[in-house]
């Protein structure tokens, strides 16, 4: 029998890039196809071509062993293959509901007008298959990142699909949305839809994937089944080399006191006390609207205080603006790299030196050679890849955009950082180099904030681990008591069994 | 922002397919139809490089806006009653200098005033400088009660209508303008803010730009490029009239967009705005000098607008 979807020979190419070379890959019916590779390899330009967002160079698609023209998302559409996009594509302005059915409205009977309530009904009944209740009269403006997450996996389920495309579902989610999310895939499996699964975390891979295709700077590398493949061979094949070890802790002897907050109010935030030391990695854990986000733009002045006290190294601060903040020796790293860190259409030069524009002026000037300078000095040290440092960063990958808000942050020489999924979206070898780079951090003395919805990851790089549940900080972990079960426990309120510890 | 990145050759091609097309049609018939005048000489160019003079210098102020994302409407109104307020004070015998700064001043206050309502009260440009439009109209007609102010001294009327090395002033001060904007632009962490906000205000905002501060500048640039036009539109025509620079705000626009600026926010150059603003002018010039109708004028005016725009994206986007 042929198989349900088939590519090959499938090129595209970029001005200064080729970024797929003779590709090849192919899908059956109920499996679930991971797709593989590190930042930029080409991944998410193949599903692109898939879903018709964009146009090939040369190559074939065929389904049910017929070619098929899919050259526009309508065509894609016809063929029953759906998409998830790895940046989002709703519309801010339009309610959870209208967005899950944009441009595919039920409506009442043979009239031309929408039927609201068959609408919101329906949008209610993919949103609670995923396990979850967001209100669908919301405006998607005002979701968290996971929660648009879970709006974009919604409209992809809402349509009677075929071929089901996810680029990087579970980025923002936290395990549990994630379990969910594999219930609902399983029960795809069983009704023969095939599933393309791209993602970074590689645990993921092994708990829901049938088989994987790995690529490499735009071309083909390996196919097998996942039973055939392990942790290290997955690694070699997207890298190119082996890594030792996936967490490179290194202990260190915290210095002085660097960050104090007192019965910290604002919002949702409930008396939050925490103190963090020059040189130490903090990780901040919790389920996602669990107010980790929310704590970090406080801190940074994104978002007002209520009550409280903060200190930065021993001086009392209350930044009422990012600027102030920045001026103030704090840096926050934003979860949501596109909408709410990089300027799309400014060059990866432009956006790495932007909050740290006096470094590179000289006298009320800016510096031209002095600011690319800078930009090729980070490019090569995190390895970004791009044709160059005027590239406009809408034209890099995922990843890549990643550490271009990264890179930005350390040019900030703040004494405190706060990363907020730093690694989301980033390959092995990459997070690899971002672990290294947070150590070399806390060994300048820089006191570091992680926040991770990945906790293995928060486990394996923090010296401690501050837990919040709705709001309020449940408890705090020494690097030692701090087990996945402990934290989880805390996560979900429960208290009473951990106690407080300072 | 590069220079040559974002210099967009459509544009150029528009201007120059238009300055072929009007030497030829008006020299070729100019002796036999009996039109007034050919286009390509010295005296013709200065003049409409003179009269587009005004638009051009609105049009640096109005792309810094676009290019944040904002708009200003109120650009025609200012320049009447920056022109107003000048005239009214000359001839209260305040002196020159004084009258001229007044009318710079009134327009550099509206722009701030625009600025300060749309951060502080986080209204829509649109909405505001709409308001800001009226207001300012109105209070021109207020001052003058609708009558033209005449007889302006002499020493006033050489800024609009007096040369230096050959040069009329208003050439000269669109020239010295544009490029201090423009090197601002491209030099200055300001002009850099300035587009970061019109691509991203919330990223902007995170990356530590002073939103607020920064869009108050940038309205009150838009302002006092107003004022200059009105003072010097006062100077040139030897009245102040306060229905002055009346629909202007479309020209100027239009010659931002023309010239590439995009309404969405984030990309532009005053390079461009200039450019557009020739096309506009040229063309204006070239319709009177052939003849056409005031009526045909505004349909060729309409479709020439759309025609220079769609080639650009064209030409940019291949
Ligand atoms: N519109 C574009 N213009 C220019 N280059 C592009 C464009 N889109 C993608 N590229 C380049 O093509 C290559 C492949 O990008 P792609 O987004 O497919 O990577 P990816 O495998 O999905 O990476 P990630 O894991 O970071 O999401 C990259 O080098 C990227 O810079
Ligand atoms: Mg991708």
């Amino acid at each position: 029998m042929a198989p349900l979807l088939q590519m090959s020979g499938i090129r595209k190419e970029y001005p200064g890039v080729v970024a797929l070379q003779d590709v090849g890959f192919e899908l059956r019916s109920g499996e679930v196809h991971c797709l593989l590779g590190e930042n930029g390899a080409g991944k998410s330009t193949l599903m692109k071509i898939l879903s018709g967002a964009i146009r090939r160079d040369a190559g074939r698609i065929m389904i049910d062993g017929v070619d098929a023209v899919v050259d526009t998302p309508a065509d894609a559409q016809r063929h029953g293959i759906g998409m998830i996009y790895q940046d989002f594509k709703l519309v801010p302005e339009l309610s959870v509901a209208e967005n899950i059915f944009l441009g595919n409205e039920p409506t009442q009977g043979r009239l031309p007008l929408i039927d609201y309530s068959l609408m919101h009904e329906r949008s209610r009944e993919v949103i609670a298959m995923l396990g979850e209740s967001i209100p669908t009269a919301a405006q998607v403006r005002g979701l968290s990142i996971a929660q648009r997450q879970i709006v974009e996996i919604a409209k992809a389920l809402s349509k009677k699909v075929r071929v089901l495309a996810m680029d990087e579902p579970t980025a923002p989610l936290t395990e549990h949305e994630m379990k969910n999310l594999f219930k609902v895939i399983r029960r795809l499996k069983e009704e023969g839809v095939g599933i393309i699964y791209i993602s970074h975390r590689l645990e993921e891979i092994f708990e829901i994937g049938d088989r994987i295709t790995v690529l490499r700077d735009g071309t083909f590398v390996h196919s097998c089944l996942v039973a055939e493949a392990d942790k290290r061979s997955l690694v070699r094949w997207m890298v190119g080399r082996e890594l030792e070890q996936e967490y490179p802790k290194i202990p260190l002897d915290r210095g002085g006191e660097l960050l104090r907050i007192e019965h910290l109010n604002a919002g949702m935030l409930k008396d939050i006390n925490l103190t963090l030391y020059q040189g130490e990695i903090l990780g901040l854990a919790g389920l996602v609207g669990a107010g980790r986000t929310e704590l970090a733009r406080v801190l940074f002045g994104a978002d007002p205080r209520e009550s409280g006290r903060v200190t930065l190294g021993g001086k009392e601060i209350a930044p009422r603006s990012p600027r102030e903040a920045i001026d103030a020796g704090i840096g926050l790293l934003t979860e949501d790299r596109n909408a709410y860190g990089l300027i799309m259409q400014m060059s990866v030069r432009e956006n790495i030196t932007l909050s740290n524009l006096k470094e590179v002026a000289s006298g009320p000037f800016l510096s031209r050679s002095a600011e690319s300078a800078v930009a090729e000095r980070f490019t090569s040290e995190l390895r970004i890849k791009t044709p160059g440092i005027e590239q406009q960063v809408e034209h890099l990958s995922g990843g890549n955009r990643q550490k271009v808000v990264l890179a930005r942050w350390l040019f900030t020489k703040s004494s405190l950082l706060i990363f907020d999924e730093p690694t989301a979206g980033i390959d092995v070898g990459v997070k690899f180099e971002i672990y290294q780079l947070i150590n070399r951090l806390a060994q300048e003395g820089v006191g570091v904030i992680v926040i991770s919805s990945d906790l293995p990851e928060l486990l394996g790089v923090s010296d401690r681990v501050a837990v919040m549940c709705e709001g309020r900080l449940t408890g705090i972990l020494s690097r030692q008591e701090a087990t996945q079960e402990r934290v989880m426990l805390l996560a979900s309120g429960e208290t009473a069994l951990e106690g407080f510890r300072g | 922002m590069p220079v040559l990145k974002t210099m967009r050759f459509g544009i150029w091609l528009a201007l120059l397919l238009e300055v072929l097309l009007l030497t030829i049609l008006t020299s070729s018939f100019g002796g036999s139809s009996g039109f007034e005048s050919t286009f390509l000489n010295w005296s013709n160019l200065s003049q409409v490089i003179r009269a587009l003079s005004f638009i051009a210098i609105m049009g640096v102020g109005q792309a810094v806006v676009i290019i944040t994302g904002g708009i200003d409407l109120s650009v025609g109104s200012v320049l009447g009653l920056s022109g107003v307020v000048t005239a009214v004070l000359l001839n209260a015998n305040v002196g020159t200098p004084a009258a001229v700064l007044a009318g710079v001043v009134v327009g550099l206050f509206g722009g701030i005033l625009n600025g300060l309502v749309i951060t502080r009260a986080k209204l829509p440009p649109f909405i505001v400088t709409l308001g800001m439009m009226s207001i300012a109209r109105g209070l021109a007609f207020a001052i003058t009660g609708g009558e033209t102010i005449r007889s302006l001294p002499p020493g006033f009327l050489l800024i609009g209508q007096g040369e230096i090395l050959g040069l009329p002033i208003p050439i000269l001060a669109m020239a010295l303008l544009a490029a201090t904007v423009g090197f601002l632009l491209r030099s200055t962490p300001w002009g850099r803010y300035t587009y970061a906000i019109g691509g991203n205000e919330e990223a902007a905002l995170l990356s530590g730009v002073s939103v607020h501060r920064v869009k108050i500048a940038v309205y009150a640039l838009c302002g006092l490029a107003a004022g200059i036009a009105g003072v010097l539109f006062t100077s040139r025509f030897g009245v102040g009239q306060s229905t002055a620079g009346l629909g202007y705000e479309l020209d100027v626009v239009a010659a931002a967009v023309i010239g590439g600026v995009s309404l969405t926010g984030g990309r532009g150059t005053i390079l461009g705005v200039i450019i557009g603003s020739l096309l506009m002018g040229i063309l204006r010039n070239g319709l009177v000098l052939l003849d056409v109708s005031a009526y045909w004028q505004q349909v060729a005016i309409g479709l020439v607008i759309v025609l220079a725009v769609i080639l650009d994206r064209r030409t940019t986007s291949s």
